[in-house]
């Protein structure tokens, strides 16, 4: 933003000195969030598209080509339907919650470098305030499970509160080794931390582990398909959002879908290198290259999480939390361990082995000792 | 032009300070969010038909008028992780500045802190031992 006040300062300099530092401080968050909304729009249609194939159907394909306008076509529904309030509900909560929920999506993206040069604010506590604020998404839901007075969705509040607070855990943990390798909290530092051949953090062993923890935590954190037991339809109706409609409900889904993309956007960001890539440090087409390679990266795990939604079945509350808590906080932990053997081996080489070894010993243990307490030995009775 | 007497190259003419000047961006982001989902509502009070009717406002319940308050006290089962999670939250405050400095730091150091997450994994071992971390 700084830049951007120069620029204006240097091309413009009969603009008076308030309106270029409002145009200076409104143009970043504008750009982003319009960015990031169309990516929304776009995203909900990639979705719907991607399931409909997924389940041998084809999707939207009535407004406009291939279905393309039927976010637009949502949006404007959504705009003209009753806004119902259940008499019995807390008013002013039930009004304040759907707002509340797109907030911290929002939030996330003030720190995500989208290309290089261009981050909305480079704060020196960047990452921390991403998962910060991501967190107070479950503030929203329990407001609504709560205010609506109603059982299902106080049931579902309940799921999302304690589905959250367990998968925070191993997510903030697995982000610990990222910050031992690059040494900083600003996510432009952690990204220009992974330049080199096979410079991203993915690429290690602890890495890969970390990455696929922090995936797993951030699709279970915004409730996403295999892990959306606060909605799940089949049991509690809608949960949290049972009592709203309109424009609220959209709100909802708005939250849920720029979560899951900014999120993303701090999994590429902290993993697969954010906006680096060949070509990103050309001198002036550079910003756009990576600005690419940034979108590139995001749809990859866009589409990761649209194929986890349509291939996995939803998993169990006990298994959920055994889950986070169990198997991925403990695995987390032992993360570090290799992290720490990755750094303080003489060889690189033998670092890289030592703490691969490390981590797929404790994987192996891991899953022995959570799957090996259900399974006993049968006994057969025959009738002869 | 100077607005403040100062001459620098902040966006926030009157404040010097770097951080100050982060997070009032902040401040005006936050804003924006907040306003952001405030603007189609109230489109929606414009557009949207508003016809209620006690059936239509009444409580949703598959079609049975609801039995009991919802407001109540619920199952301790959440309150137990409450508190895992608060132990490992407290944790991570000690841990990020840690990780930061890792790169600088001896392995007298790494032993130190393995130490101190080795005290809070025990508490994971005992609240998993005792069967608190089990969903029944």
């Amino acid at each position: 933003m700084d830049a951007i006040y120069k620029l204006i300062q240097h091309y413009a300099p009969k603009i008076p000195d308030l309106l270029a530092l409002a145009l200076a401080v409104l143009l970043p968050i504008a750009i982003v969030m319009g960015v990031f909304l169309t990516v929304f729009a776009l995203l909900t249609w990639v979705e719907r598209k991607a399931l409909g194939r997924i389940q041998n159907r084809r999707g939207p394909n009535r407004v406009g080509p291939v279905g393309l306008f039927q976010p637009v076509a949502d949006g404007l529904k959504l705009l003209t339907k009753e806004d119902i309030v259940p008499a019995a509900a807390d008013k002013v909560v039930h009004f304040l919650a759907p707002v509340l929920t797109v907030v911290p999506a929002f939030m996330v993206l003030a720190v995500v470098p989208v290309a290089k040069g261009f981050v909305p604010v480079d704060l020196n506590i960047g990452v921390l305030f991403a998962l910060a604020v991501s967190t107070g998404s479950v503030l929203a839901l329990f407001m609504a499970g709560w205010a609506s007075r109603n059982k299902f969705s106080l049931l579902g509040a309940m799921r999302s509160v304690a589905q959250v607070v367990s998968y925070e855990v191993p997510m903030v943990m697995a982000a610990v080794v990222i910050l031992m390798a690059a040494g900083t909290l600003s996510s432009v530092g952690i990204v220009e931390a992974q330049r080199g051949l096979a410079g991203w953090f993915v690429f290690k062993p602890w890495g890969l582990v970390a990455f696929v923890i922090f995936q797993l935590c951030a699709m279970a954190e915004v409730a996403r398909t295999p892990f959306d037991l606060p909605e799940a339809e089949s049991e509690i109706v809608a949960g949290y959002h049972t009592e709203y409609s309109g424009f609220k409900f959209a709100l909802f889904q708005m939250g849920e879908y720029v979560a899951a993309i900014t999120m993303g956007g701090i999994t590429v960001t902290m993993f697969l290198g954010g906006y680096l890539g060949p070509g990103s440090d050309l001198p002036k087409i550079g910003w756009l290259v990576s600005a690419g390679w940034f979108f590139a990266k995001l749809g990859i795990i866009v589409v990761i999480n649209i194929w986890a939604r349509g291939t996995w079945p939803r998993v169990r509350v006990d298994q959920l939390l055994g889950f986070a808590w169990k198997l991925l906080l403990p695995l987390a932990l032992v993360n570090i361990v290799a992290m720490a053997i990755w750094h303080f081996a003489s060889n690189k080489l033998v670092g890289w082995g030592a703490s691969a070894v490390v981590l797929a010993v404790a994987i192996v243990a891991l899953v022995k000792i959570n799957t090996g307490q259900t399974f006993e030995k049968r006994s057969y009775r025959f009738i002869s | 032009m100077d607005v403040c007497g100062v001459s620098n190259f902040n966006v926030f003419p009157c404040v010097n300070d770097p951080y100050l000047t982060q997070y009032l961006f902040v401040a005006v982001f936050v804003l924006v969010a907040v306003l952001f989902p405030l603007v189609p509502l109230a489109l929606v009070r414009v557009l949207a038909p508003r016809k209620p009717s006690p059936t239509k406002n009444a409580t949703y319940e598959c079609g049975l008028v609801s039995k009991g308050d919802s407001w109540i006290q619920f199952r301790a089962g959440y309150y137990l992780y409450a508190l895992v999670y608060v132990i490992f939250a407290v944790e991570t405050i000690f841990l990020y500045p840690w990780a930061v400095a890792f790169g600088g730091l001896s392995f007298g150091a790494f032993v130190a802190m393995m130490v101190f997450v080795l005290l809070l994994v025990e508490g994971l071992v005992y609240a998993w031992a005792k069967g608190a971390l089990d969903w029944k």
